[in-house]
């Protein structure tokens, strides 16, 4: 079966002839249609890199990303792009956010089918009593909501996910997995998740596929998942097939490190700054405004010493 | 009163209170002496002894303060009528600099090549004094005969209060994310719709800001403007008082163009803050 999505000895570095540094190198990754693929990876592995040459936002330099057998030339809405830090605008609310996709993919549809359309794919999310609110009106895990939503809303044939719960905390990270979960559940999409957590890959894939740190990364043996469906996160944790898998991950992207450890030393300067106390108010004025606390000026320091 | 009230309120009439009384002191008068010739002679005093005081400002202008809208000859109107006639003028070559300036910006910000070409112009003009170009406005609408002043003021304006709205919306235009600029080619936004939902909005502070700076400017503008056309305003009222002699006339014009400039810029920022987004 010809993949839907394919790198094909792909390699891509960033800077100018001379202090070129290539980030990926001879990366060959197929995805095909309804697989729900997780690429685990240090950070500053390229993962990102990764990413932009499957949507288009970036081309790879030598070989050929292919979607449908096809060069990818451009960015387009038939792969949708989740990204790790949300990219809302701003001046939207939810609801028009996912409209301005909608109604960009969706022309030919009727303003009240385009309108019903929004409403479902934020229904989805479970986001309906926010639709009319701003992204910043809205926690971290509710955004990134809306983000999946908009993705999703443009029906595209494959769902890329650049490691979007990583500015999450741990437990909205959790709750997030579980219902992306249940939506692809739903529809299966084709998915495409990055991300640095090697727990969040298992407990989501079809196939992992790490992503090596070795010099300019290269991709791993995928390691298939066979876990089944719905993965209950709680008991999975039981699960010796869980175990083994994600021992094997783990191990393989530690020895990964291990081998290709580059010395380099470079001076730490930490920055001279201390936590600003958030029990005082906040205020804007602009006199009598006490700068940031830095530890240099600090002539005297209280420190609580049990006797 | 609680003390928030007392800053924000009290404090500054406090200082301006301070600062009358500082003028009052060091403003001149006149005083009457005999000679002993028996004739009466005016002897100037004070420290400062042409500067009108305060009071004597407040005595000899308050007609056109009691009744700012009068209109008893052409050049004897009341304070608020003549600054009506300024903001007016202020208004359209205002407008005419926001229409000119913003696309402007917007071309500077989204090509270097542009940029590349027209930003040594841009910062050879950019310093140009409004007193430099007023002639040239008037020489280049000659033609339209009775207009020529009134049009060659509107240039003047829109040229000098041009800039800081050109500058800000090229830097605004430069800094959208990288990441919004990523959402509209994945969308396949069309360019129109890039520019009117994703571009302009988040200019649009930065853009606000300019205009704000545009606005000071071309309020400073319009005095100078005025001095040298005779159109009637407030620059104009101050210059002919100057002419006349009339000092008190001339303090009574610089306070009006201040509070005005005040009021506008706080106009403008109350607008700004509005359009802050998060």
């Amino acid at each position: 079966m010809k993949p839907l999505l394919e790198l094909r000895n792909a390699s891509k570095g960033y800077g100018q002839k001379g202090a070129r540094t290539e980030v990926l190198r001879d990366i060959n990754l197929s995805i095909h249609e309804g697989e729900f693929v997780v690429a685990v990876g240090y950070s500053g592995t390229g993962k990102t890199t990764l990413m932009n040459m499957l949507s288009g936002l970036d081309k790879p330099d030598s070989g050929e990303a292919l979607m449908n057998g096809e060069v990818i030339k451009s960015a387009g809405p038939d792969r949708g792009l989740v990204f790790q830090n949300y990219s809302l605008l701003p001046w939207l609310t939810v609801e028009e956010n996912i409209a301005l996709a909608v109604n960009e993919v969706f022309k030919d549809k009727s303003k009240a089918e385009r309108v019903d359309h929004v409403k479902r794919y934020i229904a989805m999310v479970n986001l309906t009593p926010a639709a009319k609110k701003f992204p910043r009106e809205l926690s971290g895990g509710m955004r990134q909501r809306v983000s999946v939503a908009r993705a999703l809303s443009m029906e595209p044939k494959v769902l890329l996910l650049d490691e979007p719960l990583s500015a999450l905390d741990a437990l909205t990270r959790a709750t997030l997995q579980d219902e992306i979960s249940d939506i692809w559940q739903k529809n299966r999409t084709t998915v495409l998740w990055i991300t640095n957590d090697p727990d969040e890959a298992i407990l989501l894939a079809d196939r992992v596929v790490p992503l090596l740190p070795t010099g300019p990364a290269t991709l791993g043996d995928s390691i298939p998942i066979l876990l089944p469906r719905p993965r209950d996160r709680r008991a999975i944790n039981k699960n010796a097939d869980f175990k083994a898998l994600r021992s094997q991950l783990v191990t393989l992207l530690l020895d990964a490190k291990g081998k290709h450890k580059v010395k380099s030393s470079r001076k730490l300067v930490l920055p001279d700054i201390l936590p600003e106390d958030l029990n005082e108010p906040h205020s804007f004025q602009l006199l009598d405004r006490r700068g940031p606390r830095r530890r240099s000026e600090m002539k005297t320091e209280e420190v609580e010493v049990a006797v | 009163m609680n003390t928030d009230k007392l800053k924000t309120y009290l404090f500054p009439l406090l200082g301006i209170f301070a600062v009358l009384l500082v003028w009052q002191g060091i403003s001149g008068g006149v005083r009457e002496e005999k000679t002993p010739a028996g004739f009466t002679k005016k002897v100037k005093t004070g420290i400062v002894k042409d500067l009108p005081g305060p009071l004597e400002t407040w005595d000899q202008t308050k007609k056109y303060i009691v009744e700012p809208f009068a209109k008893r000859e052409e050049l004897d109107q009341g304070v608020l009528r003549f600054t009506w006639y300024s903001l007016v003028m202020v208004a359209k070559g205002y407008f005419l600099a926001l229409l000119i300036g913003t696309p402007i910006g917007f071309m500077l910000g989204l090509s270097k090549t542009f940029t590349r070409m027209f930003d040594p112009i841009i910062q050879i003009l950019r310093p140009v004094s409004p007193l430099a170009w007023m002639p040239l406005g008037v020489v280049l609408f000659m033609g339209a005969g009775k207009n020529a002043n009134d049009l060659g003021a509107l240039f003047t304006i829109a040229v000098c209060a041009m800039w800081p709205t050109v500058l800000n919306t090229a830097v605004g235009v430069r800094a959208v994310p990288q990441d919004y600029l990523n959402v509209a080619k994945v969308l396949k936004l069309s360019w129109p719709m890039t520019l009117w939902k994703i571009l302009i909005p988040a200019t649009l502070p930065y853009m606000f800001t300019g205009y704000r700076l545009s606005l000071g400017i071309a309020w400073l503008v319009i005095v100078a403007v005025e001095m040298l056309t005779g159109r009637i305003g407030i620059g104009n009222f101050l210059w002919n008082e100057y002419n006349n002699g009339l000092y008190t006339s001339i303090i009574l014009s610089i306070i009006t163009i201040g509070v005005v400039g005040w009021g506008l810029d706080r106009l403008m920022s109350l607008v700004e803050s509005r359009l802050k987004t998060a």
